[in-house]
């Protein structure tokens, strides 16, 4: 138990310093969501299963997603054509 | 002059966490709260759920308000998004994983959203969480097939039917003399699916709500390329 939630604490440590230092966007926001993912599994081992519930969706899910929309979109503006 | 701006910032924050903790050894009366809790929600409110007993007994007042923020934000990202000029780059369909995976996946999500929002008094979970849940389910065949219509009409009259529901439900609790938000018609018996009162009801109304309005976010971060691509080719 104790060496799950050492595991843990240090993935989401080692994926939030991902999210700085890594240059590419989409890799730093993939870093990003394995943060919320790595709470999230942080919240169930604590026995706070809403609070890890709303990590996984709020976090992980739908940030995520609207962080990818937003690199899309801002990337995406006429670089391409 | 940044380095010492920096400097003074950082020891307000210092003497800010380290007065929090000096402070917080003394307050014994927040855990008092929450063993008062844990010991007489069940027979109070009757939601096996602790969690959503606060969240939609004790606390309704604050979930009201945490609605109307994420209402607010809402909002003003729409607003904002309306006003900006591009969109995203293609309009062309996904690839066949995606679009394989949108059809597996749409009946799925919609399952495991609509289950967590019904069994939020009995399990974990709930109206939040089941919404974000349904918002991606439905924003999920956008994705894969861009230009898919999303009716705006009827995710804005849903929306506000489950907001005005929820605030609804909580002035019955009023004509029957109690408080704002206080669970009404009756406990139940605590685990079954139609138990606790009117919390299953007011966590169907908040994942309406949610679900809606993250969809219609969502689709308006990720729509707008269709008519912006068009025009792109045009000219």
């Amino acid at each position: 138990m104790q060496l799950l939630v050492l595991f843990t604490v240090i993935l989401i440590l080692v994926s939030a310093l991902g999210v700085f230092f890594v240059r590419d966007l989409y890799a730093s926001l993939i870093a990003f969501s394995v943060v919320s993912l790595g709470l999230a599994v942080l919240f169930v081992l604590l026995r706070a299963p809403d609070v890890a519930m709303t990590e996984a969706t709020v976090g992980a899910g739908l940030g995520s997603l609207l962080f990818a929309l937003a690199i899309w979109r801002i990337n995406g503006s006429g670089r391409e054509d | 002059m940044q380095r010492l701006a920096s400097l003074v910032f950082l020891s307000g924050l210092a003497f800010l966490l380290v007065t929090l903790y000096l402070e917080m050894n003394q307050s014994a009366t927040l855990t008092n709260v929450g063993q008062m809790i844990n010991a007489e929600s069940v027979n109070e409110v009757g939601a096996a759920n602790l969690v959503t007993s606060v969240v939609l007994g004790y606390r309704a007042f604050d979930t009201l308000v945490e609605l109307s923020i994420l209402f607010t934000a809402a909002i003003a990202a729409g607003l904002v998004l309306a006003g900006l000029e591009g969109g995203l780059p293609t309009a062309r369909p996904a690839g066949f994983i995606l679009r394989a995976g949108a059809e597996l996946l749409f009946p799925l999500l919609l399952v495991v959203g609509l289950y967590i929002i019904l069994h939020g008094h009995l399990t974990p979970g709930g109206g939040f969480q089941g919404g974000v849940i349904l918002a991606t389910a439905f924003f999920i065949p956008v994705l894969a097939l861009p230009g898919t219509p999303l009716d705006h009409r009827l995710i804005s009259i849903i929306e506000g039917l489950a907001g005005t529901a929820f605030i609804v439900i909580g002035l019955l609790a009023m004509f029957g003399g109690d408080a704002f938000m206080a669970p009404v018609f009756g406990k139940g018996v605590v685990g079954e699916l139609l138990s606790s009162g009117s919390l299953p009801l007011l966590y169907i109304a908040v994942g309406l709500k949610v679900g809606a309005e993250l969809a219609g976010l969502l689709v308006n971060m990720a729509a707008y390329q269709a008519e912006t691509t068009a025009g792109a080719d045009e000219s």
